[in-house]
């Protein structure tokens, strides 16, 4: 540990000289390499980021506060985090987290009286598929290192904190491998081997032959692509926005911020094939007249935050990035950049503020990116999945984009199946398969008992039962019978799972990932999880089912953005499934 | 300046355009209730307690921020409208303590609020913070409407003294590593204490007398005080 008495400020120095030109937008990676350098933020160490960067002092106390992996107090020399959401709370994670503290000898979200550990418990960490896993910083290292570990025993514990556990394995199947052929292979896939694929012929085919940007957003239109992340908003449209806007300059943002309970297609992509994500990135860019791409990537995802990173080293050494890319004039640059552990950064104004160098609040809209985004510019903002259509759009061109899928719910579509089920795992198939397809026959049939749920659109999503396995995975038929596609999380419950342990986890989550800015999410997602906390001990109050509703509705229609808007989602839709589970 | 028709509460109005819902509804005498708006504050539309269901739009809208539109039809109260005002309400007032608060009061009654809606809920409790000669903060009468930080900032100080300590439910008022107000950037403007609408931030003399102090025993506080610096 570091007392701020004998604090030695000479190595913070090269950091603050390399973000003090950036101002306030560079305080997020100041603040996170000095972290790196010292275990948490000394008071000294902030105050030195903030002078340099000229940022008022309470605005960075501010920022630390807001990102769950940013410390202001000492933490140990190890932190340990225990993703307990559901998926990993049906492979045992609860005994993870208490075995964690009995070993370490602290209770959960505090740190030993020797400085060894920290526990916390953890938001999803994106592994569902290999459930339950630990993420782990080993601060006595400098630089701190962050790594995850998949399949965590109790008796591993030990090698898992000597950081020899499991790295996460990835399966990655399905009917279709549009998007895929380079992920989940257990390491990064090179820019020479995606480009031995066909990788970057659309690069070359838009920037480099200088086809019209308006001809590109066509073939997007035509493709009929819409968002990935969950709105499923019709990406062409957000570009056409952003490239008409007036103002300048112009940006392209990734978000791979990847952080649904539920989710893990993104970082799958990431880790396995991130040059896709880039050309799909950088085709964008050159639609809407961007030079400079933005690439978020959730704090918790240290594996993709470096593959991605050694992808855009790769890109500028071949010429496809620079100021000059593929010798036609045309300057693109790429910042990745990384989260600091907030769900709400998944959120696209949200986003936009946190590269500003704020807590990640997110805008009141309108105005949308289109015409008001990062740094109050035109900006186009999107999901990882929804950019590794593009090369093959571009490529092969809509009419066999249009091949997959139903007429209104185009392309392939990835799922991420994980709970009850033999082979959780990244499954692509063309929209319009059934659910049964996908959980019987591609993810091996449910395990451990029958059917009793499925969790569909993550925690923000809806529950569906078995009455819905021959209901097709599209967009259309979907929303007919009330489920949301969200981003394609389907979590499968056996019938001996507690459906009131799991909604206690989704609650929880929400408490702890609202980001307090208006007061029915702020307020509401609290007493939501107080309620579902009751009813999970058995002890739920007359009139808890009537509080339930009302929280539930005031958060979905007063709320200010879309966390608050679904964070009762799933309780609600139980409630109509199964109105008994919520009697006193 | 162009003129926008709409109707609230099915009552016609010709606006400018750029007037907010609220405004407008204010002119045809509708009182739309409101907690964290301020006339001289940005509006950020946290307290969602002015929303108003807007024919055609899928979710309620924040009066406060939503501009009018051509046509647009506007209900100010109806039972949906009310429902979530009631929770807002409830809410606030199973988190913090509101006895300063009588506007927020009015606004529990209009309402048909049940005080005691949310048993065994989480309140935010603090203890009373008195670092400065000039003001008192006592955080559990805090509803974050944000007004003292916006004019700590940039609505009207440019002093930056406080920001946010935490997130979600968990969220304060703080200061720079929890640093006494002297040893922040605050210039005592005391405009965060006159925007305050529940008693959160208070002078000091008045949370004395409060207290139960007397004039003259205040008196004597300050002299001591001043003789305390003038040593120093």
């Amino acid at each position: 540990m570091v007392r701020s008495d004998t604090l030695d400020l000479t190595p913070l120095r090269p950091i603050l000289e390399r973000y003090a030109p950036q101002g306030r937008p560079g305080l997020l990676p100041a603040l996170q390499e000095a972290q790196a350098l010292y275990g948490y933020l000394p008071e000294p160490v902030a105050a030195a980021i903030g002078q340099a960067l000229r940022v008022p002092l309470a605005d960075v106390h501010g920022v630390i506060d807001f990102y769950a992996l940013l410390y202001r107090e000492p933490v140990g020399r190890t932190i340990i985090r225990v993703c307990t959401d559901p998926a990993c709370w049906m492979r045992g994670a609860d005994e993870v987290l208490e075995a964690a503290c009995r070993r370490t000898g602290c209770g959960v979200n505090e740190t030993s009286a020797d400085g060894a550990y920290t526990v916390e418990r953890a938001p999803c960490l994106g592994l569902c598929n290999c459930a339950p896993a630990v993420n782990l910083t080993f601060n006595d290292t400098r630089p701190a290192k962050t790594v995850s570990f998949a399949h965590v025993e109790v008796s591993q514990l030990d090698r898992v904190l000597s950081g020899k556990g499991r790295p996460p394995e990835d399966y990655v199947g399905g009917d279709l491998c549009i998007v895929t052929p380079l992920a989940g292979r257990g390491r990064r896939m090179t820019l020479t081997e995606y480009q031995a694929v066909g990788g970057m012929q659309a690069l070359r085919r838009t920037l480099g032959e200088k086809m019209a940007p308006a001809e590109v957003i066509k073939l997007v239109n035509d493709a009929g692509l819409v968002g990935r992340g969950g709105a499923a908003f019709p990406t062409w449209i957000k570009w056409d926005g952003a490239a008409n806007a007036k103002g300048s300059p112009k940006y392209f943002v990734v978000n791979a911020d990847e952080s649904e309970p539920g989710t893990f297609k993104d970082r799958i992509l990431l880790e396995g094939d991130p040059c896709r994500i880039l050309e799909g990135a950088m085709v964008g860019a050159y639609a809407i007249g961007a030079h400079r791409i933005y690439f978020y990537i959730r704090g918790e995802y240290p594996t993709a935050l470096e593959r991605v990173k050694a992808a855009v080293d790769e890109c500028y050494a071949a010429g496809l990035l620079g100021p000059d890319v593929l010798g036609t004039g045309y300057a693109l640059d790429v910042e990745v950049r990384s989260g600091a552990g907030a769900y709400i950064c998944g959120e696209e104004t949200a986003l936009f503020e946190s590269i500003e160098g704020k807590r990640g609040f997110p805008r009141i809209k309108p105005p949308f990116p289109a015409t008001y985004g990062l740094f109050g510019k035109p900006t186009a903002i999107n999901n990882v999945e929804t950019l590794a259509k593009i090369p093959y759009i571009i490529t092969h061109g809509p009419e066999a984009f249009h091949r997959f899928g139903t007429e209104k719910s185009t392309g392939p579509k990835l799922f991420c199946v994980s709970g009850d089920v033999l082979r959780p795992g990244l499954y692509e198939v063309p929209f319009g398969v059934t659910i049964r397809h996908l959980i019987e026959n591609l993810a091996g049939g449910v395990v451990g008992g029958g059917l009793r749920a499925i969790l569909f659109g993550g925690a923000a999503g809806a529950f569906a039962t078995a009455e819905h396995l021959d209901v097709k995975l599209s967009f259309e038929d979907l929303r007919a019978v009330g489920l949301p596609l969200g981003s394609g999380v389907v979590m499968v419950f056996n019938d001996t799972r507690d459906m009131r342990q799991v909604l206690l986890r989704l609650g929880r989550f929400f408490a702890h990932e609202s980001c307090g800015k208006c007061y029915p999410c702020q307020l509401g997602t609290q007493r939501q999880y107080e309620i579902l906390e009751r009813l999970a001990r058995g002890q739920a109050l007359p009139g808890d089912k009537e509080r339930l509703l009302d929280v539930g509705w005031t958060m979905t229609d007063a709320s200010l953005c879309g966390l608050g808007q679904t964070a009762a989602g799933a309780v609600l839709s139980a409630m109509k499934l199964w109105p008994e589970l919520f009697e006193s | 300046m162009t003129n926008i028709h709409l109707t609230i509460d099915g009552k016609s109005i010709t606006v400018p355009a750029g007037t907010t819902i609220l405004k407008a509804a204010a002119q045809l005498g509708i009182s739309i209730p409101t907690i964290c708006y301020h006339e001289y504050c940005t509006a950020n539309g946290l307290c969602r307690m002015c929303v108003v269901e807007v024919e055609g739009m899928r979710l309620l809208q924040p009066a406060c921020l939503v501009p009018v539109a051509e046509g647009m039809k506007v209900q100010t109260r109806n039972a949906r409208v009310e429902r979530s005002r009631r929770t807002i309400v409830e809410m606030l007032n199973s988190a913090v303590d509101l006895s300063e608060a009588p506007e927020i009061q009015e606004q529990l009654a209009d309402y048909n609020a049940d005080p005691a809606r949310f048993p065994e809920a989480q309140r935010r409790e603090r203890p009373v913070i008195d670092d400065n000669p000039m003001y008192v903060r006592d955080y559990s009468k805090c509803i974050l409407c944000w007004r003292c930080v916006q004019v700590c900032a940039d609505d009207a100080q440019y002093t930056y003294a406080i920001n946010f300590d935490g997130r979600g439910f968990e969220t304060q008022i703080g200061t720079f590593y929890d640093k006494a107000m002297p040893e922040t950037t605050c210039v005592f403007c005391g405009q965060c204490v006159g925007v305050c609408p529940t008693g959160a931030l208070k002078p000091k003399r008045e949370w004395l007398l409060q207290e139960g102090k007397t004039p003259d025993e205040i008196m004597n506080m300050t002299r001591a005080q001043r003789r305390r610096r003038g040593r120093g």
